[in-house]
C-alpha cells in the first residue's frame, strides 16, 4: 500500500486490510468541484455570531484570524445555507466561473 | 467566532453528502457531543453512502457497516463487546434512516428498546428511502410525492407514530430533535449521556433533493416543521414523563402549516382542502401532545 | 485424572462455549437447540461463565449481536437449527464479509413446510456458500472438543473466518454420552485470549465495510478464499497440538479400514459412525468394505477425499439431505473431488433418513448390496415409499 498525498493507492489483495476497513479520510475529495455557486463572505458586515459554521452539513466554515467566517473552497459543495442563516447578510452566493 | 455547541469536530469534510444535506448535519452535531470514546452502527443509510468509499471514512470514530435490518441489534453487540473486551464505558450507537427505523428495522429496534440495552439509537428522518431514490416508507407523510406514491396517487396514510411506539417500551429516554435547532439537540444529548440504557432520539433532517427544496433551505424548512408542530420537540422520560421543549415557548404563535407545504415540490399537487386536512391533523395531535405533557 | 460428565450434545456445546471462555453469547430459542442457551443462561447467571447473554427477539438478531460484539474485540457464541439458520442466512455472509470469526452450533434440523422438528443436513449444507467453516460431529465428545478447536482455528489471523459445529438433531443433541472434560488451565493454554488484528477501537478508529466498488470487490473475496486456503494447515496444526495436549485425534475426515477397502461409503455426521457396524458385519462376510466420513465439509477436505478414494472400485456416498434438481450435497462435492483424477471410480449418490427417518445398519449394508448391481446413478432413492 502507498499513500499519495491523501490518496491511497493498492496494488495487489495482499495490500488490502483484512475486511474492507478505512485507511484513510474523505478529506482526499475536493467536494468543492460540486459547487455551482461560491458563498463569498463580507467580513465587514460578518459579526462572528457561528451561525453559518452550525449549519454548514460540510464542515467547510472556518474562523479566520479576526474571528470571522470563512469559507474552505476546497470542500464547500455551494449548498448555500451559511447565506440564507446569516442574520446580517453578509454572505453572498456568487456564480462559480468554471 | 460565537460557539453554541462544542467546536470539535468528528466528521471529515470530502464526505459524499448531497447539496444541503440535513442528515450529514445531523451527524456532526450529534457526534460532536457525544464524543471520542463513541462507536457507531450505521444500517443501509444515506450514511452508507456519505461515509466515503473504502479505504476512505468520514467519521472520526470506530464505524461499523451493517445489514438493513439490524441497527439496533448490532449495536448491542458491540456494546456487550466493548463491555467485555474494552472500556465498559464505551458509547454504542446505532445511527439509521427512516427506512432502517420506522420499517425494515423495527423488530430489533422493539427488541433492543425491550431489553433496555445500555445504547444510542438515533433515527435521522428524512421521510423516505432516500438512498435508493426517494420511495414512501412509513414514515413518509400523508399526501407527500415520492416515486413509489406518484403524485396522481400521492401517499394515503399518515405517518407511523414511532416514538409513540417506542414510548410504550417505557424506554429511559426519547428525544425529538431537529437539525435546525442544535443547541437542543446538544442539551438532550448531554442529558441522555449520563442516563443508563436504551435513548431513542428521533432527528428531523430534511432531504433537498427527495423533498424537492432547494439546499439552501434546509434549515428554514426544518424550523417551519417545529414552528408549526409538523415536528414539535419533546422528550419522554420513563415512557411516560412528557416535556414539551419548543425553541420560543413564550413567544409561542400558531404558524399554520401552509408555507411549510407550500415550498416542498413533494407537496406542490396537494389542493386547499388536502392542506386543511393536514392543519387539522396537527392541530389535533398537537393537543395531545400538550395533555401529556400536563399529567 | 481428567472428569467425565455424561452430557448431551446440546450440553457439550455449551460446555465446549464455555471451556473456550466466550465473552458474548446471543440466541433465539428453537426446537432442537434450547438446551444450548438454556444451560448457558444458567452459567451466565450463577458465575460458572463470565459472559455477557444478549436474549435477542430472532437468530437473524442473534447473528447481528454476535458480529457487532466480535468486531469490537469480544469471543462470541451462538446456536441455532434449520429455520434459525435460514433466517440467519443474510448475516452469516456479513460475518464472513467481516472476517469475524463468530463461532456457532448448528442442530441439524429437517427444514419446514411442513413443519419437523427431526434431522437433516439440508439446513447446514444449504449455507456451504457464505463462507462459514462446518464441522460436523458424530459424537459429543466431538462436539465439545471441535468447540475449543473451532476458535482456534477461526481466530487465527491467516483464518479470520466463523466456523459452524454441526450436529444432528436428538441423536447427538438429545442423547447424552460420556464426555471427558478439559481442564480449564490447559484449555487457556492451547485458546489464549482473543486477540484480533483489528477492530472497533476508539484509540485506533476505523470504519469497516464501507462501500466497496468494483476496482477492490474481487479482491477482498479473493483473500477470503485465501483465508480458507490457508485453512487446511491451520486445522491440521490445531488438531495435532489438540492431540498432544490432550490425546484425543481428529482429522478433517475420519477413515475406517479405507486402507485396502473396493467399496467405500462416504457420509457425515452420526450416520457415518452408524455405518462403521455395518463395514464390521460386510468385512466378516469379507466383503473390503470401508468407511470416509467427512468432518470438514468447508473448506472442503480435498486431498484427504482424493487420497482416500483415489483406489476405490466403487463410492458410496450416503446423504441425508437433498438439492432439489440435483441430487445430494455431498454426492456432489465428491463427484467433483474425484472429476480430475487419474483413477475415477464409478460413484452412488443414495438419498436417505430424511427429516430425521432412521438410518439403521442395515439400511447401510443395502447400499453395499445395492452397489453389486454395477449401475451407479446419480440419485438412488433409498427406503422411500415411491
Amino acid at each position: 500500500m502507498k499513500r499519495d498525498g491523501k490518496k491511497i493507492i493498492f496494488e495487489k489483495a495482499g495490500d488490502l486490510p483484512p475486511m474492507a476497513m478505512s485507511l484513510g479520510t474523505t478529506e482526499y475529495n475536493e467536494t468543492g468541484s460540486w459547487r455551482n455557486e461560491r458563498p463569498v463572505v463580507d467580513s465587514s458586515k460578518c459579526t462572528g455570531c457561528g451561525i453559518c459554521w452550525k449549519f454548514c452539513p460540510d464542515i467547510s466554515i472556518k474562523e479566520d484570524a479576526n474571528g470571522k467566517a470563512s469559507i474552505d473552497y476546497f470542500f464547500c459543495k455551494g449548498c448555500g445555507i451559511c447565506a440564507v442563516e446569516c442574520p446580517v447578510k453578509a454572505i453572498e452566493m456568487k456564480e462559480e466561473e468554471k | 467566532m460565537i460557539y453554541t455547541i462544542p467546536q470539535k469536530e468528528l466528521i471529515n469534510p470530502g464526505h459524499l453528502a448531497c447539496q444541503g444535506c440535513g442528515g450529514a448535519l445531523a451527524l456532526r452535531t450529534v457526534l460532536k457531543t457525544l464524543g471520542e470514546n463513541t462507536i457507531l452502527t450505521f444500517p443501509a443509510c444515506c450514511w452508507s453512502v456519505i461515509d466515503g468509499p473504502f479505504p476512505y471514512s468520514a467519521v472520526k470514530v470506530p464505524l461499523f457497516h451493517t445489514a438493513f435490518e439490524t441497527a439496533a441489534v448490532t449495536a448491542a453487540g458491540v456494546k456487550a463487546g466493548v463491555k467485555k473486551a474494552q472500556d465498559p464505558n464505551t458509547i454504542s450507537v446505532a445511527w439509521a434512516g427512516d427506512g432502517g427505523t420506522f420499517d425494515i428495522g423495527i423488530q430489533a429496534l422493539s427488541g433492543a428498546a425491550e431489553r433496555n440495552e445500555d445504547m444510542f439509537y438515533f433515527v435521522y428522518d428524512n421521510e423516505a428511502y432516500m438512498n435508493t431514490g426517494v420511495q414512501r416508507s412509513s414514515a413518509t407523510p400523508k399526501g407527500a410525492w415520492t416515486t413509489t406514491t406518484p403524485t396522481q396517487s400521492p401517499k394515503k396514510e399518515r405517518k407511523k407514530d414511532l416514538v409513540s411506539i417506542i414510548a410504550a417500551h417505557a424506554v429511559p429516554y426519547i428525544a425529538t430533535a431537529c437539525v435546525a435547532y442544535p443547541e437542543d439537540l446538544t442539551k438532550k444529548l448531554e442529558k441522555a449521556k449520563k442516563i443508563k440504557g436504551f435513548k431513542f432520539f428521533h432527528i428531523f433532517a430534511p432531504c433537498p433533493p427527495g423533498w424537492k427544496i432547494n439546499p439552501q433551505d434546509t434549515i428554514r424548512i426544518a424550523k417551519m416543521a417545529v414552528e408549526n408542530k409538523m415536528f414539535p420537540l419533546f422528550e419522554i422520560e420513563d415512557g411516560e414523563k412528557y416535556t414539551i421543549n419548543m425553541p420560543n415557548p413564550k413567544k409561542e404563535k400558531n404558524v399554520p402549516v401552509n408555507e411549510y407545504i407550500l415550498k416542498q415540490g413533494r407537496f406542490r399537487h396537494l389542493k386547499e382542502d388536502d392542506i386543511n386536512e393536514i392543519q387539522a391533523f396537527v392541530d389535533k395531535r398537537w393537543e395531545k401532545l400538550k395533555k401529556l405533557a400536563e399529567i | 485424572m481428567s472428569t467425565q460428565k455424561v452430557l448431551m450434545g446440546n450440553h457439550a456445546l455449551s460446555w465446549g462455549a464455555v471451556t473456550s471462555r466466550v465473552q458474548v453469547i446471543s440466541a433465539y430459542p428453537i426446537t432442537p437447540q434450547t438446551q444450548v442457551v438454556e444451560l448457558l443462561s444458567e452459567m451466565c447467571t450463577d458465575g460458572t461463565l463470565d459472559a455477557e447473554f444478549i436474549k435477542v427477539e430472532s437468530e437473524h438478531s442473534a447473528m447481528a449481536a454476535c458480529i457487532g460484539a466480535s468486531a469490537a474485540g469480544a469471543r462470541t457464541f451462538t446456536a441455532t437449527s434449520a429455520q434459525g439458520l435460514a433466517l440467519m442466512h443474510e448475516m452469516l455472509h456479513w460475518a464472513v464479509g467481516g472476517r469475524l470469526p463468530v463461532v456457532m452450533g448448528n442442530i441439524n434440523r429437517a427444514m419446514a413446510p411442513p413443519w419437523t422438528i427431526w434431522t437433516e443436513q439440508t439446513d447446514s449444507l444449504s449455507q456451504r456458500d457464505t463462507g462459514w467453516l462446518q464441522v460436523y460431529a458424530s459424537s459429543n465428545q466431538e462436539v465439545y472438543d471441535s468447540v475449543l478447536m473451532a476458535y482456534k482455528i477461526a481466530e487465527n489471523r491467516k483464518v479470520s473466518l466463523p466456523m459452524m459445529i454441526v450436529l444432528d438433531a436428538f441423536f447427538l443433541s438429545h442423547t447424552s454420552e460420556n464426555v471427558i472434560m478439559i481442564d480449564q488451565n490447559k484449555a487457556d493454554a492451547y485458546l489464549p485470549k482473543y486477540d484480533p488484528e483489528f477492530k472497533l477501537d476508539v484509540k485506533n478508529p476505523h470504519t469497516f465495510g464501507g462501500l466497496t466498488t468494483p476496482d477492490w470487490y474481487m479482491e477482498l473475496r479473493y483473500n477470503i478464499q485465501k483465508g480458507m486456503d490457508d485453512s487446511y494447515q491451520v486445522i491440521r496444526d490445531a488438531q495435532s497440538e489438540f492431540k498432544s495436549v490432550f490425546g484425543r485425534d481428529y482429522g478433517m475426515v475420519e477413515e475406517y479400514k479405507c486402507e485396502d477397502a473396493d467399496v467405500i461409503l462416504v457420509g457425515m455426521a452420526t450416520a457415518a459412525s452408524t455405518g462403521k457396524e455395518s463395514i464390521d458385519i460386510l468385512r466378516n462376510k469379507g466383503v473390503k468394505a470401508g468407511l470416509l466420513r467427512i468432518r470438514y465439509f468447508r473448506p472442503f477436505p480435498f486431498e484427504d477425499v482424493r487420497r482416500v478414494l483415489k483406489n476405490a472400485k466403487q463410492i458410496l456416498v450416503l446423504d441425508r439431505n437433498l438439492s432439489p434438481g440435483l441430487g445430494g450435497i455431498t454426492f456432489q462435492e465428491v463427484k467433483s473431488a474425484m472429476y480430475n483424477e487419474k483413477n475415477k471410480p464409478p460413484i452412488y449418490g443414495f438419498i436417505m433418513g430424511l427429516g430425521g427417518r432412521d438410518i439403521t445398519v442395515e439400511s447401510i449394508t443395502n447400499l453395499f448390496e445395492h452397489a453389486k448391481k454395477n449401475d451407479p446413478q446419480d440419485i438412488i432413492w433409498m427406503e422411500v415409499k415411491k
